[in-house]
């Protein structure tokens, strides 16, 4: 396909006013699913406008129509006034619709020029673009070296080269999706300096986010949709982030109840000087880590994706052993060489990261997704050595009322169930067995946000009820509305755990940065011992 | 030194075989799919080179033929696993018995036919030096074109657009697709690839090595050369190395066999696959290596979102 024959004329722009982008009546189907029905979506130059929805909404597939990832069932996109099929993301490129994923679309083993001469398809002279990153990177603010490979560099960094992928192709129109999900405070501040310096440009930029004070801060326009359709057009700086999560859910989201303030007990959960070393090059080392966690309290280890937190919930869960066994007490057993299950004996629970393929079997049924973690830890769902298939439905079936787990059929396969879904099955799985140690990794990730409330509300009750509970997020907003003390995870190294009141999220995020005070730590610790 | 200059040339003929198909698969690979029908790819250029010069008496037309026999074996592999997204593993080791099968059975007329034995190049002058002459000036055209494909396949993938999107595609399919790359397609023309080289390898076999037609006359190089791509670390250098490394092994239990060691022939003819399987065990250790160089989403099939 030819550029020309998709660039509009100049001339044609009268019929729509101002408007870069108009998208009207657009309507996509997925075999019966109205992912998006009957929606509009229109952007002038200069401004940021907001898209918000929930999960399932439909945001992503609107967005993947505009950048030509998908083909909407009817509808039609108008660019610049001007009619326009964008049959593929290189014609969107091609007419300046930028984009930058939430899962990024880099190569890990190749270096940033090449992941970026990728993106630009003219471009044949690396070392000439390698100069021309160094310039616009830094004039963005946003530095890159062009030499390093992906696989090296922090999540943020990873980010950068999207955006800076996306200003080499000089956009008028730029989309964003979750752009902070994976930043620090501070990082997030230096892209919404880059995007408003971008607007001021006259660039128009769609953002996707559900951190709604992030979207009252920044942009000028929001659009809302719900499960598909279009629910409210509205001016963020006119709306409080309240009244914006109840356009975008429908009702409102249930405040938590966190009871009285943490009455802590006995040390469950111990860390002391627990050393991992990675023997896979992507991977994080874990260096010295030192936390106790006590019945009756949440614990949260915040951090930026990729600074060691999947290694520490292996080395807590028993994924990965480690060399001495006191690195690792549970209820005061040290267990550091134990396997997971023998770790569950001792009365803990865990709840990794990636529900499907890690917590549970994509094409396992309910029921046996439940003794893969329940065999050795009562409930009867083994009996002498056999599977009792009544029992496992029975808790499976208890499960999913106590954690309202939708679904269609009795025991469906777990890839069966939406991710939100399946996410309060794995939780509540766990919950079920009431143990009093529950280490969770990232519990309402692609959760939407009344399943995260109850999520989240669930992990309290259980710490009130004499648990002690520890959650890995990267999540600040949900941190701060459930942990009762801090700790900040970076490269590898956690901070000394503060309690929640002492801290702000900034100071967290000059943890998560690395500045945090080991040294003085450790000269603590020698001047105690 | 005679006798050196011999076995020099015998390790350049066991060698080119392995290079040949080994060049293949590594960029095969490097786009992200594993095609194990290696040998059978062989072994198709093999039988059909040996058919088509023993019936034309020209040794060229037999490598040209060779060539096409396995690229049409390769598209086979391709439709299945690039359009009908079957397994990798499963199909490529099919492709490995069908060859052999098919090979015998249009073989079957041509065994122990005299073959066209496809000459050595002679360059006045430059091939009669003594020893070196005959090495490097002396050599049939398949055993150059082995060597200048596997410096082409370096360039391409270092330093050009093309390799650039290669190793991209074998990297991360998901995000290839995202900046609008054809993944199927690339994969289509590099399994394609694949199967130039690995019928060139069969061809090599059939006009140079042993100019005759003998069923599993590939006699597991296919697997060698598999074996190979993972030595290299999917590096064309080491690839290089690897191959002549190879051939050295194979030939040097030949060697001995004729110098009367006592050491059962068996265990000698077995010695290449004993290497192979050390040479595998020494380098998974680090991991890292692997880790780095492996094309990441080797053997995964892609369907693209509709």
């Amino acid at each position: 396909m030819s550029t020309s024959d998709m660039r509009p004329d100049d001339g044609s722009e009268a019929a729509s006013g101002a408007y870069i982008l108009e998208a009207r009546n657009i309507v996509k189907l997925f075999g019966d699913l109205r992912a998006n029905d009957d929606i509009d979506l229109s952007l002038k130059p200069g401004e940021i406008h907001a898209l918000l929805g929930e999960n399932g909404a439909g945001k992503s597939t609107l967005v993947k129509i505009i950048y030509g990832a998908l083909q909407p069932t009817s509808g039609q996109v108008f660019w610049q006034g001007a009619p326009v099929t964008i049959s593929n993301p290189a014609a969107a490129r091609d007419l300046g619709i930028g984009m930058v994923f939430q899962h990024f679309s880099l190569f890990d083993a190749l270096t940033v020029t090449q992941n970026i001469a990728l993106a630009l398809k003219g471009e044949r002279d690396l070392k000439a673009l390698a100069g021309r990153i160094e310039t616009v990177s830094a004039d963005y603010g946003l530095p890159l070296r062009p030499g390093a490979l992906v696989a090296d560099l922090s999540v943020g960094e990873r980010q950068r080269i999207e955006v800076v992928r996306c200003l080499l192709q000089e956009p008028r129109l730029l989309i964003l999706d979750e752009p902070t999900a994976v930043l620090t405070p501070q990082e997030a501040d230096q892209l919404f300096v880059t995007l408003e310096r971008l607007a001021g440009e006259g660039c128009a930029v769609l953002y996707i986010s559900h951190r709604l004070e992030e979207v009252k801060r920044l942009c000028h326009d929001a659009t809302i949709l719900r499960l598909g359709r279009l629910v409210a057009r509205v001016d963020p700086q006119q709306e409080s982030a309240a009244s914006l999560a109840k356009h975008m859910i429908g009702t409102d989201v249930a405040a938590l109840r966190s009871g009285s303030g943490a009455a802590t007990g006995a040390p469950l959960l111990e860390l002391a000087g627990l050393s991992m070393p990675t023997d896979d090059p992507f991977g994080v080392a874990l260096k010295s880590i030192d936390l106790v966690v006590r019945s009756g309290e949440v614990v949260a280890v915040a951090g930026v994706a990729g600074n060691g937190q999947s290694e520490l919930f292996d080395a807590i869960s028993g994924e990965r052993t480690s060399k001495s066994a006191d690195a690792v007490k549970l209820a005061g057993a040290p267990c550091g060489r134990e396997s997971i299950t023998q770790r569950r004996r001792r009365d803990a629970a865990f709840v990794p990261e990636e529900r499907l393929g890690h917590a549970a079997i994509a094409d396992l049924p309910l029921s046996e997704n439940l003794v893969l973690t329940h065999h050795a830890v009562g409930n009867d769902v083994v009996r002498n050595g056999l599977i009792n298939r009544g029992a496992a439905r029975d808790v499976m079936a208890r499960v999913a009322e106590h954690y309202d787990v939708r679904k269609n059929l009795t025991d469906p396969e777990a890839s069966a169930l939406s991710g939100g879904n399946l996410q309060k099955f794995v939780v509540g799985r766990e919950l079920d067995r009431k143990p009093g140690i529950l280490v969770v990794h990232q519990p309402t990730w692609g959760v939407d946000a009344g399943a995260a409330a109850f999520i989240r509300q669930s992990l309290v009750d259980m710490a009130r009820s004499g648990s002690a509970v520890l959650m890995i997020s990267q999540d600040l907003d949900e941190i701060f509305e459930i942990a009762d003390r801090i700790a900040v995870i970076s490269r590898g190294e956690l901070s000394e755990a503060y309690p929640a009141a002492e801290l702000s999220p900034e100071r967290i995020g000059l943890l998560m940065a690395g500045t945090h005070e080991k040294a003085g730590r450790d000269a603590e610790r020698g001047a105690e011992a | 030194m005679e006798a050196l200059e011999a076995v020099i040339l015998t390790i350049i003929t066991a060698s080119t075989p392995l290079l040949l198909a080994a060049t293949g698969e590594l960029v095969t690979e490097r786009s992200g799919v594993l095609n194990l029908g290696v040998e059978g790819m062989m072994i198709m250029g093999a039988v059909c080179s040996f058919a088509a010069a023993y019936t034309t008496g020209s040794a060229l037309l037999g490598i040209l033929v060779g060539l096409y026999a396995g690229v049409a074996t390769s598209m086979l592999f391709a439709f299945l696993t690039q359009t009908l997204m079957t397994s990798q593993v499963a199909t490529g080791l099919s492709l490995t018995l069908l060859g052999l099968g098919l090979s015998g059975l249009i073989g079957e007329g041509f065994t122990g036919l005299p073959g066209v034995k496809l000459e050595s190049i002679h360059i006045p002058l430059l091939t009669d030096i003594p020893f070196i002459g005959p090495i490097l000036f002396g050599q049939d055209i398949l055993v150059y074109v082995s060597l200048a494909l596997i410096a082409a396949v370096s360039y391409v993938l270092f330093h050009t657009r093309i390799g650039l999107v290669i190793n991209a595609v074998g990297n991360n399919h998901h995000s290839a697709h995202a900046l609008g790359y054809g993944v199927i397609r690339v994969r289509y023309a590099c399994i394609g690839f694949g199967g130039a080289c690995s019928g060139l390898a069969g061809a090599y076999l059939a006009l140079a090595y042993t100019p005759q037609w003998i069923e599993n006359m590939s006699a597991g190089r296919g697997w060698i050369a598999l074996a190979l791509v993972v030595f290299s670390t999917w590096l064309p250098g080491r690839l290089l190395i690897g191959a002549y490394l190879f051939g050295t092994v194979w030939i040097m239990g030949l060697y001995v066999q004729g110098l009367g060691v006592g050491i059962p022939s068996q265990l000698l003819s077995s010695l290449p696959y004993l290497v192979t399987i050390v040479v595998l065990v020494v380098i998974s250790g680090n991991r890292s290596l692997i880790r780095v160089n492996t094309p990441a989403m080797i053997g995964q099939p892609f369907a693209p979102e509709r």
